[in-house]
Protein backbone atom coordinates (compact mmCIF):
# COMPACT_ATOMS: atom_id res chain seq x y z
CA UNK A 1 0.00 0.00 0.00
CA UNK A 2 1.50 3.63 -0.92
CA UNK A 3 3.19 5.35 1.74
CA UNK A 4 0.60 8.73 1.01
CA UNK A 5 -2.25 6.52 1.07
CA UNK A 6 -1.47 4.58 4.51
CA UNK A 7 -1.15 7.94 5.83
CA UNK A 8 -4.18 9.33 4.70
CA UNK A 9 -6.40 6.92 5.92
CA UNK A 10 -4.19 7.27 9.70
CA UNK A 11 -5.24 11.38 9.74
CA UNK A 12 -8.65 10.66 8.28
CA UNK A 13 -9.86 8.25 11.60
CA UNK A 14 -7.89 10.73 14.07
CA UNK A 15 -10.40 13.56 12.50
CA UNK A 16 -13.59 10.47 13.63
CA UNK A 17 -14.24 11.30 17.68
CA UNK A 18 -13.53 8.34 19.44
CA UNK A 19 -17.18 6.98 19.85
CA UNK A 20 -17.34 6.84 16.32
CA UNK A 21 -14.97 5.38 14.46
CA UNK A 22 -16.48 1.82 14.77
CA UNK A 23 -19.51 3.12 13.00
CA UNK A 24 -17.98 4.89 10.50
CA UNK A 25 -15.55 1.58 9.21
CA UNK A 26 -18.72 -0.29 9.60
CA UNK A 27 -20.47 2.34 7.26
CA UNK A 28 -16.92 2.19 5.19
CA UNK A 29 -17.43 -1.55 4.80
CA UNK A 30 -14.01 -2.19 3.75
CA UNK A 31 -13.00 -3.73 6.50
CA UNK A 32 -14.65 -7.01 7.72
CA UNK A 33 -16.38 -7.36 10.35
CA UNK A 34 -14.33 -10.38 11.55
CA UNK A 35 -11.08 -7.59 11.08
CA UNK A 36 -13.22 -5.00 12.70
CA UNK A 37 -13.93 -7.26 15.84
CA UNK A 38 -9.85 -7.20 16.37
CA UNK A 39 -9.66 -3.70 16.88
CA UNK A 40 -9.56 -1.76 20.58
CA UNK A 41 -11.57 1.05 20.45
CA UNK A 42 -10.61 1.43 23.69
CA UNK A 43 -7.42 3.06 23.62
CA UNK A 44 -5.39 6.39 22.52
CA UNK A 45 -6.58 7.36 19.40
CA UNK A 46 -3.40 7.21 18.02
CA UNK A 47 -3.01 3.48 18.15
CA UNK A 48 -6.42 3.04 16.95
CA UNK A 49 -5.47 4.66 13.78
CA UNK A 50 -1.94 2.74 13.31
CA UNK A 51 -4.40 -0.34 13.94
CA UNK A 52 -6.70 0.63 11.51
CA UNK A 53 -3.84 1.51 8.80
CA UNK A 54 -2.04 -2.46 9.60
CA UNK A 55 -5.61 -3.88 8.59
CA UNK A 56 -5.96 -1.60 5.21
CA UNK A 57 -2.48 -2.60 4.14
CA UNK A 58 -3.28 -6.10 4.58
CA UNK A 59 -6.56 -5.23 2.07
CA UNK A 60 -3.93 -3.49 0.64
CA UNK A 61 -5.98 -0.22 -0.04
CA UNK A 62 -5.46 2.15 -2.29
CA UNK A 63 -6.80 5.96 -2.93
CA UNK A 64 -10.08 5.10 -4.38
CA UNK A 65 -11.43 3.51 -0.87
CA UNK A 66 -9.62 5.90 1.65
CA UNK A 67 -11.59 8.80 -0.45
CA UNK A 68 -15.14 6.62 0.25
CA UNK A 69 -13.97 6.73 3.82
CA UNK A 70 -13.81 10.91 3.58
CA UNK A 71 -16.48 11.14 1.78
CA UNK A 72 -18.29 9.14 4.83
CA UNK A 73 -16.76 11.35 7.27
CA UNK A 74 -18.10 14.51 5.69
CA UNK A 75 -21.35 13.50 4.92
CA UNK A 76 -21.85 13.03 8.60
CA UNK A 77 -19.74 16.29 9.47
CA UNK A 78 -21.33 17.74 6.53
CA UNK A 79 -22.04 21.25 8.78
CA UNK A 80 -18.43 21.91 9.42
CA UNK A 81 -18.10 23.06 5.96
CA UNK A 82 -19.10 26.33 4.01
CA UNK A 83 -21.87 25.34 1.43
CA UNK A 84 -22.53 27.37 -1.78
CA UNK A 85 -25.54 26.91 -3.89
CA UNK A 86 -25.11 26.88 -7.60
CA UNK A 87 -28.23 26.87 -9.99
CA UNK A 88 -28.17 25.06 -13.18
CA UNK A 89 -30.08 25.99 -16.51
CA UNK A 90 -31.49 24.48 -19.52
CA UNK A 91 -33.09 26.04 -22.58
CA UNK A 92 -35.52 23.80 -23.07
CA UNK A 93 -38.17 21.88 -21.19
CA UNK A 94 -37.13 18.31 -21.87
CA UNK A 95 -36.90 16.26 -18.88
CA UNK A 96 -34.56 14.02 -19.81
CA UNK A 97 -34.55 10.76 -17.92
CA UNK A 98 -31.36 11.13 -15.56
CA UNK A 99 -28.77 8.16 -15.75
CA UNK A 100 -26.77 7.80 -12.81
CA UNK A 101 -23.17 5.72 -15.15
CA UNK A 102 -23.58 8.06 -17.60
CA UNK A 103 -23.81 11.51 -15.33
CA UNK A 104 -20.58 9.59 -13.92
CA UNK A 105 -18.56 9.29 -17.10
CA UNK A 106 -18.97 12.60 -18.55
CA UNK A 107 -18.21 14.21 -15.19
CA UNK A 108 -14.64 12.11 -15.00
CA UNK A 109 -14.37 12.28 -19.13
CA UNK A 110 -14.38 15.99 -18.89
CA UNK A 111 -12.62 16.46 -15.90
CA UNK A 112 -9.64 14.25 -16.65
CA UNK A 113 -9.08 15.66 -20.08
CA UNK A 114 -8.78 19.00 -18.68
CA UNK A 115 -6.56 18.14 -16.02
CA UNK A 116 -4.77 14.58 -15.47
CA UNK A 117 -4.38 14.59 -11.67
CA UNK A 118 -7.35 14.30 -10.21
CA UNK A 119 -9.02 11.47 -7.33
CA UNK A 120 -12.66 11.35 -8.29
CA UNK A 121 -15.02 9.58 -6.10
CA UNK A 122 -19.02 9.57 -5.95
CA UNK A 123 -21.06 8.42 -3.76
CA UNK A 124 -24.97 7.87 -3.74
CA UNK A 125 -27.13 8.22 -0.68
CA UNK A 126 -31.17 7.54 -0.17
CA UNK A 127 -31.98 10.95 -0.53
CA UNK A 128 -31.29 10.76 -4.04
CA UNK A 129 -27.97 12.92 -3.31
CA UNK A 130 -24.88 12.16 -4.97
CA UNK A 131 -22.26 13.31 -3.38
CA UNK A 132 -18.56 13.83 -5.58
CA UNK A 133 -15.43 14.30 -3.90
CA UNK A 134 -12.71 15.81 -6.14
CA UNK A 135 -9.22 16.05 -5.00
CA UNK A 136 -7.05 18.65 -7.42
CA UNK A 137 -3.42 18.16 -8.48
CA UNK A 138 -1.42 20.24 -11.19
CA UNK A 139 -0.22 18.45 -14.22
CA UNK A 140 3.06 17.65 -12.11
CA UNK A 141 2.24 17.49 -8.73
CA UNK A 142 0.01 14.15 -7.57
CA UNK A 143 -3.64 15.40 -6.35
CA UNK A 144 -3.92 17.15 -3.13
CA UNK A 145 -5.82 14.61 -0.92
CA UNK A 146 -6.41 17.30 2.44
CA UNK A 147 -7.89 20.14 0.02
CA UNK A 148 -10.93 18.28 -1.71
CA UNK A 149 -14.20 19.90 -3.04
CA UNK A 150 -17.18 18.12 -2.66
CA UNK A 151 -20.55 18.43 -4.44
CA UNK A 152 -23.86 17.65 -3.38
CA UNK A 153 -26.06 17.29 -6.37
CA UNK A 154 -29.95 15.79 -6.30
CA UNK A 155 -30.54 14.75 -9.75
CA UNK A 156 -34.43 15.50 -10.04
CA UNK A 157 -33.37 19.21 -9.05
CA UNK A 158 -31.23 21.94 -11.10
CA UNK A 159 -29.70 22.71 -7.59
CA UNK A 160 -25.55 21.85 -6.69
CA UNK A 161 -24.12 22.35 -3.58
CA UNK A 162 -20.39 22.76 -3.47
CA UNK A 163 -18.05 22.87 -0.37
CA UNK A 164 -14.81 24.28 -2.46
CA UNK A 165 -11.06 23.96 -1.65
CA UNK A 166 -9.37 26.87 -1.02
CA UNK A 167 -8.43 26.27 -4.87
CA UNK A 168 -10.26 28.76 -6.37
CA UNK A 169 -9.07 28.06 -9.43
CA UNK A 170 -10.40 24.81 -10.24
CA UNK A 171 -14.16 26.26 -9.67
CA UNK A 172 -14.99 27.02 -13.39
CA UNK A 173 -13.79 23.31 -14.22
CA UNK A 174 -15.65 21.53 -11.62
CA UNK A 175 -18.67 24.06 -12.75
CA UNK A 176 -18.71 22.71 -16.37
CA UNK A 177 -17.94 19.70 -15.68
CA UNK A 178 -21.09 19.40 -13.58
CA UNK A 179 -23.13 21.24 -16.56
CA UNK A 180 -21.15 18.54 -19.27
CA UNK A 181 -22.39 15.42 -17.36
CA UNK A 182 -25.74 16.78 -16.45
CA UNK A 183 -26.86 17.85 -19.75
CA UNK A 184 -27.44 21.48 -18.59
CA UNK A 185 -26.51 24.49 -20.36
CA UNK A 186 -25.03 26.87 -18.10
CA UNK A 187 -24.90 27.22 -13.72
CA UNK A 188 -24.49 30.07 -11.71
CA UNK A 189 -23.85 31.02 -8.37
CA UNK A 190 -26.27 32.07 -6.13
CA UNK A 191 -26.04 34.40 -3.19
CA UNK A 192 -26.56 31.78 -0.60
CA UNK A 193 -24.31 30.23 1.84
CA UNK A 194 -23.91 28.63 4.75
CA UNK A 195 -22.64 25.88 7.09
CA UNK A 196 -26.09 23.82 7.14
CA UNK A 197 -26.31 21.70 3.88
CA UNK A 198 -29.99 21.03 4.81
CA UNK A 199 -30.94 24.13 5.31
CA UNK A 200 -29.43 25.33 2.30
CA UNK A 201 -31.43 22.09 1.06
CA UNK A 202 -34.62 23.50 2.97
CA UNK A 203 -34.32 26.58 1.26
CA UNK A 204 -34.23 25.95 -2.48
CA UNK A 205 -36.49 22.93 -2.26
CA UNK A 206 -38.96 25.13 -0.21
CA UNK A 207 -39.32 22.62 2.55
CA UNK A 208 -39.18 25.34 5.50
CA UNK A 209 -42.75 26.66 6.19
CA UNK A 210 -43.43 29.44 4.45
CA UNK A 211 -45.75 32.32 5.20
CA UNK A 212 -48.39 32.54 3.05
CA UNK A 213 -49.79 36.07 1.87
CA UNK A 214 -53.25 34.98 2.92
CA UNK A 215 -55.85 38.08 4.77
CA UNK A 216 -55.17 36.89 8.87
CA UNK A 217 -58.28 38.88 10.40
CA UNK A 218 -57.56 39.46 14.00
CA UNK A 219 -59.08 37.09 16.03
CA UNK A 220 -62.18 38.00 17.65
CA UNK A 221 -60.72 37.04 21.13
CA UNK A 222 -57.23 37.98 21.98
CA UNK A 223 -55.68 34.77 21.95
CA UNK A 224 -52.96 34.04 25.02
CA UNK A 225 -49.60 34.82 24.01
CA UNK A 226 -48.05 33.11 26.45
CA UNK A 227 -50.27 29.90 28.07
CA UNK A 228 -47.42 29.52 31.10
CA UNK A 229 -49.47 29.52 34.77
CA UNK A 230 -48.66 34.10 35.18
CA UNK A 231 -49.40 35.16 38.46
CA UNK A 232 -53.36 36.97 38.00
CA UNK A 233 -52.26 39.33 39.99
CA UNK A 234 -49.70 40.43 37.71
CA UNK A 235 -51.19 42.59 34.60
CA UNK A 236 -49.76 42.79 31.04
CA UNK A 237 -50.72 46.68 29.93
CA UNK A 238 -49.35 45.73 26.70
CA UNK A 239 -51.12 42.81 25.85
CA UNK A 240 -52.28 43.94 22.49
CA UNK A 241 -48.65 45.01 21.44
CA UNK A 242 -47.65 41.66 22.29
CA UNK A 243 -50.14 39.96 20.09
CA UNK A 244 -50.07 41.94 17.53
CA UNK A 245 -46.21 41.68 17.19
CA UNK A 246 -46.73 37.97 17.81
CA UNK A 247 -49.27 37.67 15.01
CA UNK A 248 -46.95 39.81 12.45
CA UNK A 249 -44.25 37.45 13.35
CA UNK A 250 -46.10 34.29 12.93
CA UNK A 251 -47.00 36.11 9.38
CA UNK A 252 -43.71 36.97 8.71
CA UNK A 253 -41.59 33.63 9.14
CA UNK A 254 -44.47 30.65 9.79
CA UNK A 255 -44.46 29.14 12.42
CA UNK A 256 -42.27 25.69 11.73
CA UNK A 257 -38.50 25.86 12.26
CA UNK A 258 -36.16 28.04 10.48
CA UNK A 259 -33.78 27.14 8.18
CA UNK A 260 -30.01 27.23 10.07
CA UNK A 261 -27.70 30.69 8.41
CA UNK A 262 -24.82 31.99 9.61
CA UNK A 263 -24.63 35.29 8.08
CA UNK A 264 -26.74 37.84 6.22
CA UNK A 265 -24.34 40.38 4.48
CA UNK A 266 -25.43 43.45 3.03
CA UNK A 267 -23.14 45.71 0.63
CA UNK A 268 -24.51 49.36 0.59
CA UNK A 269 -23.22 51.39 -2.21
CA UNK A 270 -25.89 53.91 -1.71
CA UNK A 271 -25.24 57.93 -1.06
CA UNK A 272 -24.47 58.89 2.47
CA UNK A 273 -27.49 60.78 3.73
CA UNK A 274 -26.60 63.43 6.51
CA UNK A 275 -27.59 66.57 7.80
CA UNK A 276 -26.61 69.27 5.95
CA UNK A 277 -24.33 70.52 8.52
CA UNK A 278 -22.40 67.23 9.12
CA UNK A 279 -21.51 67.43 5.25
CA UNK A 280 -18.85 64.48 5.63
CA UNK A 281 -18.51 64.07 2.06
CA UNK A 282 -17.70 66.97 -0.21
CA UNK A 283 -18.63 65.12 -3.40
CA UNK A 284 -21.89 62.89 -3.89
CA UNK A 285 -20.30 59.42 -4.56
CA UNK A 286 -21.60 55.81 -2.96
CA UNK A 287 -20.95 55.47 0.60
CA UNK A 288 -19.43 52.00 0.70
CA UNK A 289 -19.66 50.30 3.82
CA UNK A 290 -20.52 46.40 4.70
CA UNK A 291 -23.01 45.50 7.15
CA UNK A 292 -22.83 41.87 8.22
CA UNK A 293 -25.03 40.06 10.50
CA UNK A 294 -23.83 36.80 12.04
CA UNK A 295 -25.42 34.28 14.82
CA UNK A 296 -25.28 30.68 14.93
CA UNK A 297 -28.78 30.77 13.86
CA UNK A 298 -29.48 33.66 12.42
CA UNK A 299 -33.22 33.53 11.30
CA UNK A 300 -34.19 31.80 14.92
CA UNK A 301 -32.70 35.46 16.40
CA UNK A 302 -33.89 37.59 14.22
CA UNK A 303 -37.61 35.99 14.78
CA UNK A 304 -37.10 36.79 18.48
CA UNK A 305 -35.92 40.38 17.99
CA UNK A 306 -39.00 41.75 17.68
CA UNK A 307 -40.37 39.96 20.77
CA UNK A 308 -37.68 40.42 23.04
CA UNK A 309 -38.29 44.29 22.41
CA UNK A 310 -34.88 44.80 20.92
CA UNK A 311 -36.82 45.78 17.48
CA UNK A 312 -39.72 47.13 16.25
CA UNK A 313 -42.25 45.00 14.75
CA UNK A 314 -42.40 44.45 11.33
CA UNK A 315 -38.65 43.80 10.63
CA UNK A 316 -37.19 45.25 7.80
CA UNK A 317 -37.88 43.26 4.65
CA UNK A 318 -34.52 43.55 3.81
CA UNK A 319 -33.54 40.90 6.37
CA UNK A 320 -37.76 39.06 6.28
CA UNK A 321 -37.07 38.37 2.41
CA UNK A 322 -33.39 35.70 3.32
CA UNK A 323 -35.81 32.89 2.83
CA UNK A 324 -37.87 33.54 -0.14
CA UNK A 325 -35.44 35.01 -2.13
CA UNK A 326 -32.71 32.47 -1.35
CA UNK A 327 -29.77 34.49 -1.04
CA UNK A 328 -27.89 36.28 2.19
CA UNK A 329 -25.52 38.05 0.45
CA UNK A 330 -27.43 41.53 -1.08
CA UNK A 331 -26.31 44.49 -3.28
CA UNK A 332 -27.77 47.76 -2.14
CA UNK A 333 -27.32 50.15 -4.45
CA UNK A 334 -29.05 53.81 -5.22
CA UNK A 335 -32.83 53.65 -7.35
CA UNK A 336 -31.96 56.22 -9.84
CA UNK A 337 -35.15 57.80 -10.75
CA UNK A 338 -37.48 60.26 -9.04
CA UNK A 339 -37.08 58.84 -5.80
CA UNK A 340 -33.55 58.85 -4.07
CA UNK A 341 -34.43 55.50 -2.27
CA UNK A 342 -32.29 52.33 -2.23
CA UNK A 343 -33.45 49.04 -4.05
CA UNK A 344 -32.19 45.43 -3.97
CA UNK A 345 -30.07 44.36 -6.73
CA UNK A 346 -31.42 41.31 -8.26
CA UNK B 1 -49.10 45.95 36.60
CA UNK B 2 -45.91 45.56 33.57
CA UNK B 3 -45.71 47.73 30.66
CA UNK B 4 -43.29 48.10 28.56
CA UNK B 5 -43.33 51.57 27.54
CA UNK B 6 -45.48 54.72 29.02
CA UNK B 7 -47.73 55.99 28.57
CA UNK B 8 -50.06 53.01 29.80
CA UNK B 9 -52.79 52.23 27.00
CA UNK B 10 -55.40 54.45 27.25
CA UNK B 11 -58.16 52.10 27.16
CA UNK B 12 -57.41 50.30 30.02
CA UNK B 13 -57.53 53.14 32.06
CA UNK B 14 -60.71 52.30 34.08
CA UNK B 15 -59.58 49.07 35.41
CA UNK B 16 -56.04 50.38 36.85
CA UNK B 17 -56.02 51.04 40.23
CA UNK B 18 -53.94 53.75 42.10
CA UNK B 19 -50.20 53.42 41.03
CA UNK B 20 -48.11 53.50 44.49
CA UNK B 21 -44.92 53.07 43.18
CA UNK B 22 -43.24 53.36 39.66
CA UNK B 23 -39.90 50.48 38.83
CA UNK B 24 -38.02 51.93 36.06
CA UNK B 25 -36.12 48.66 34.70
CA UNK B 26 -33.34 48.99 32.75
CA UNK B 27 -30.97 46.45 31.55
CA UNK B 28 -27.69 47.32 31.75
CA UNK B 29 -26.66 44.95 28.95
CA UNK B 30 -28.84 47.30 26.36
CA UNK B 31 -28.80 50.37 25.06
CA UNK B 32 -32.01 50.51 24.04
CA UNK B 33 -33.68 49.41 27.05
CA UNK B 34 -32.13 52.75 28.59
CA UNK B 35 -33.43 55.30 25.92
CA UNK B 36 -36.83 53.59 26.77
CA UNK B 37 -36.24 54.41 29.94
CA UNK B 38 -35.48 57.81 29.52
CA UNK B 39 -38.39 58.61 26.72
CA UNK B 40 -40.95 56.50 29.30
CA UNK B 41 -39.54 59.03 32.13
CA UNK B 42 -41.63 62.22 30.47
CA UNK B 43 -44.88 60.59 31.05
CA UNK B 44 -44.46 60.42 34.75
CA UNK B 45 -46.35 63.04 36.71
CA UNK B 46 -44.03 65.19 38.71
CA UNK B 47 -45.67 64.12 41.92
CA UNK B 48 -44.30 60.50 41.58
CA UNK B 49 -40.65 62.04 41.75
CA UNK B 50 -41.27 62.38 45.77
CA UNK B 51 -40.17 59.07 46.36
CA UNK B 52 -42.43 56.81 44.22
CA UNK B 53 -40.31 56.59 41.50
CA UNK B 54 -37.11 54.02 41.80
CA UNK B 55 -34.44 52.84 38.71
CA UNK B 56 -34.14 49.08 39.08
CA UNK B 57 -30.69 47.81 37.08
CA UNK B 58 -30.40 44.68 36.13
CA UNK B 59 -28.14 42.34 34.28
CA UNK B 60 -25.01 43.43 36.88
CA UNK B 61 -23.54 40.24 36.52
CA UNK B 62 -21.57 40.14 33.61
CA UNK B 63 -19.76 42.54 33.46
CA UNK B 64 -18.36 42.38 30.09
CA UNK B 65 -21.36 42.83 28.23
CA UNK B 66 -22.45 45.93 30.15
CA UNK B 67 -23.09 48.72 27.24
CA UNK B 68 -24.34 51.25 29.43
CA UNK B 69 -22.34 53.48 31.43
CA UNK B 70 -22.72 53.95 35.41
CA UNK B 71 -22.26 57.60 34.78
CA UNK B 72 -25.47 57.43 32.38
CA UNK B 73 -27.56 55.92 35.28
CA UNK B 74 -26.14 58.47 38.31
CA UNK B 75 -27.02 61.22 35.95
CA UNK B 76 -30.62 60.04 35.64
CA UNK B 77 -30.19 59.18 39.47
CA UNK B 78 -29.74 63.13 40.28
CA UNK B 79 -31.62 64.48 37.63
CA UNK B 80 -35.07 62.56 39.19
CA UNK B 81 -34.16 62.59 42.42
CA UNK B 82 -34.90 58.74 42.49
CA UNK B 83 -32.64 56.27 44.11
CA UNK B 84 -30.98 53.17 41.91
CA UNK B 85 -31.26 50.04 43.10
CA UNK B 86 -28.90 47.03 41.28
CA UNK B 87 -29.52 43.55 40.93
CA UNK B 88 -28.99 40.40 38.67
CA UNK B 89 -31.97 38.25 37.68
CA UNK B 90 -30.75 35.40 36.25
CA UNK B 91 -29.48 34.31 40.54
CA UNK B 92 -32.21 33.32 42.49
CA UNK B 93 -31.05 34.07 45.25
CA UNK B 94 -30.85 38.16 44.41
CA UNK B 95 -33.63 38.08 42.01
CA UNK B 96 -36.06 36.82 44.98
CA UNK B 97 -34.07 39.29 48.13
CA UNK B 98 -34.88 41.98 45.25
CA UNK B 99 -38.17 41.16 45.57
CA UNK B 100 -38.44 41.59 48.53
CA UNK B 101 -37.31 44.47 48.73
CA UNK B 102 -39.47 46.70 46.56
CA UNK B 103 -42.71 44.43 47.91
CA UNK B 104 -41.62 46.48 51.43
CA UNK B 105 -40.81 50.01 49.41
CA UNK B 106 -43.92 49.30 47.83
CA UNK B 107 -45.69 48.77 51.45
CA UNK B 108 -44.31 52.35 52.39
CA UNK B 109 -45.08 53.96 49.43
CA UNK B 110 -48.79 53.13 49.89
CA UNK B 111 -48.65 54.14 53.10
CA UNK B 112 -49.29 50.75 55.06
CA UNK B 113 -46.25 51.20 57.44
CA UNK B 114 -47.21 53.66 60.09
CA UNK B 115 -44.75 56.21 60.66
CA UNK B 116 -43.21 56.02 56.80
CA UNK B 117 -44.26 58.14 53.83
CA UNK B 118 -42.40 57.44 50.68
CA UNK B 119 -40.81 60.90 50.47
CA UNK B 120 -39.16 60.41 53.97
CA UNK B 121 -37.79 56.69 52.76
CA UNK B 122 -36.22 57.85 49.30
CA UNK B 123 -34.30 60.05 51.41
CA UNK B 124 -33.28 57.64 53.83
CA UNK B 125 -32.33 55.67 50.73
CA UNK B 126 -30.32 58.86 49.20
CA UNK B 127 -28.83 60.04 52.04
CA UNK B 128 -27.16 56.57 52.93
CA UNK B 129 -26.12 55.91 49.73
CA UNK B 130 -24.12 59.01 49.29
CA UNK B 131 -22.20 58.11 52.44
Amino acid sequence: MDETVAEYIRRTVLKIPRDEIKMMLQKWGFLSEAQLQTLNFHQLKDNISQEVVQLCEENSADIKQAAVLDIIYNHIYQNKRMWSVYQMRKTGEELEYFDLTDFKKKFKRRLRSALKNVTITFKEYEDNAIWIRVAWGTPYRQPNQYKPSYVVYHSQTPYVFISASVLKSNLPLLCQALIVASNYHDIREMELRSHSLNSLKDIVFKRYSQNFQTYCPKPLQGKAVEPENVDLRIVNENRSEKERIHRLNQETFGDGPQPILQFAQYKLETMFKSSPEMDVLDKKEPFRCLVKFSSPHLLESLKSLAPAGMADAPLSPLLTCIPQKARNYFRIREKRGLLPESFLSP
Amino acid sequence: HIATSLPLPSERDHLRPRIDLIVFMIDIKSKCSLKNVEASLAYVDARFFLGKVYFLVTGVGRVNCCSIEINAISKLEEAYCSPVLFCELELEGVRVATAQRLLRMLQICAGLVPGFSALSFSLLMRNSADD
